[in-house]
């Protein structure tokens, strides 16, 4: 492999080290385009999250439409479309926007279910308890559900932080400046390809892995619920199977 | 205080609930027993409105809740809930379970919530606990939170929904004792329960229920002793025994 002239020969791996400046301009850039299209997946996730949980039909509608489309095409086939399509209804972005729209507007799909999910996890009870003291359904959503979703929603968003990072390499196809776009236009030109796309991994691994690192981290925190070892929901659901057996009576 | 007049709940095909009439008066104590299935607790969800009745009226405090945009929100403050499964918030501490809806709902003072919250505590012999969290307790301390919970709204009546279905037989007592309690104060209490020696210390009425029906509603002496209706006799010898 390290052959003087094979695929890995030293002297790219000297080339790359010279260069290296360029990929990190490339890393820099997929942070940047990461960090904005995740604040984006996170706000359009939220608020479609919200809307699957309503009460309202047509808005729990309009979230499965939105769901339902942006998880069931390619996320390269969305992203051609606001590269190409767009400029012929009149709209010309510029690459940067065009990653952060399409790769947020991707992953806020699988926000929206992950935030559905966590409120789904929140028990019926806990409604009942809010709305039974005169709560409003804001306030039921703010003070009691959301906090408590937030637990079981924090380890699946940081895995959604981590794939979409690694998706942020499809700007390199429109020319976006990112990891993967360094990677093929520096070795383009010297056709040193090998040392080229393993420094993009390396570079990517370096993003996503201590993010993945943070996931098990709070998934395991998760499980302690807040006080003690396991969750009030399975405690009160074990006092009560104990007490169904016994016979009630005066 | 609270008015049920030809209330009907079905649940699609289901009905639950048959041409309920139930009027309670200020500070009255009613029992409501019957069979498992009998409608009891969708009776009591219904006022607090908390399940919708298909038809009927409900009234309660003056405020007919059956009526379009009615302040269902301002009714349920005075018409404090206990669950069979206590329903703590369990990422707030016992204190701040007892004051968060007086501070958010009611607009009362933080200082003045967390004093009345304390004084709650210690009358549900948990003044110690304030800064634990649910998971903390036992099931009997939470379900003695969640009646100081309910207290600390200062309302006028409180339902209770089965409060020791979900209990460990060596804490029902703890939380009985309470309720009985409270019973000597003006308070209007609505309980549903299992429990016939409460029942017959505590209750000003019993109404029993069957099939979606009230079919006996009087006093406890008379319904302990001579129920007249065949299915409450049933009921009561196989529950007594």
């Amino acid at each position: 492999m390290m052959r003087a002239n094979g695929p890995f020969a030293l002297f790219k791996w000297e080339a790359l080290l010279g260069d290296f400046p360029f990929f990190l301009e490339g890393l820099l850039y997929t942070f940047v385009i990461s960090l904005s299209a995740l604040l984006l997946a996170l706000a359009l996730g939220i608020v479609f999250g919200l809307l699957s949980s309503a009460a309202f039909p047509p808005a729990r509608a309009a979230a499965r439409v939105y769901v339902e489309f942006f998880q069931n095409t390619p996320l390269l086939i969305q992203v051609f479309f606001l590269y190409n399509g767009l400029p012929f209804l009149g709209l010309v972005l510029d690459v940067t926007t065009i990653g952060i729209l399409g790769v947020g507007l991707y992953h806020g799909a699988y926000i929206t279910e992950v935030v559905r999910a966590g409120i789904g996890s929140v028990g019926r009870g806990q409604r009942e308890a809010a709305l039974s003291q005169g709560l409003a359904y804001s306030q039921m959503m703010g003070y009691i559900v959301l906090p408590q979703a937030v637990r079981v929603m924090l380890p699946p968003l940081t895995m959604q932080a981590v794939n979409l990072i690694k998706n942020t390499s499809v700007v390199a196809i429109i020319a976006g400046s990112d990891i993967m776009f360094a990677a093929n236009s520096w070795s383009s030109g010297n056709l040193y390809y090998g040392p080229a796309y393993v420094a993009a991994g390396v570079l990517y691994f370096c993003l996503c892995f201590p993010l993945a690192k943070l996931a098990s981290y709070l998934e395991r925190r998760a499980k302690q619920a807040f006080g003690q070892a396991d969750p009030g929901q399975a405690d009160a659901a074990a006092t009560r199977a104990a007490a169904k057996g016994a016979v009630t009576g005066g | 205080m609270i008015r049920l007049q030809q209330l009907n709940k079905s649940f699609g095909k289901l009905h639950v609930l048959k041409n309920i009439n139930l009027h309670v008066r200020p500070g009255e104590k009613v029992v409501v027993i019957g069979p498992s299935g009998s409608g009891k607790s969708t009776l009591i969800r219904c006022i607090n409105y908390l399940e919708k009745p298909t038809n009927g009226r409900v009234t309660v405090d003056g405020v007919e809740l059956t009526k379009p945009k009615a302040p269902v929100n301002r009714v349920r403050q005075s018409a404090a809930m206990v669950f069979q499964e206590f329903n703590l918030y369990p990422h707030k501490t016992v204190l701040d379970n007892l004051t968060l809806a007086p501070i958010k709902v009611q607009k009362v003072d933080r200082k003045e919530a967390e004093r009345t919250g304390r004084l709650y505590l210690e009358r549900v012999g948990l003044s110690e606990k304030a800064g634990a969290y649910p998971s903390q307790l036992s099931g009997g301390q939470k379900q003695r939170v969640a009646i100081a919970r309910a207290l600390n709204m200062h309302p006028k009546i409180i339902l209770f929904d089965e409060p020791t279905s979900a209990l460990d037989p060596e804490m029902i007592q703890e939380v009985l004792d309470v309720m009985i309690g409270l019973s000597r104060e003006n308070i209007t209490m609505v309980v549903v329960t299992h429990e016939m020696g409460f029942a017959r210390q505590v209750a000003d009425r019993v109404v029993f229920m069957d099939n979606g029906e009230i079919v006996e509603d009087g006093v406890p002496e008379h319904f302990f002793s001579h129920p007249k209706n065949e299915r409450a006799k049933l009921f009561l010898s196989k529950i007594l025994r």
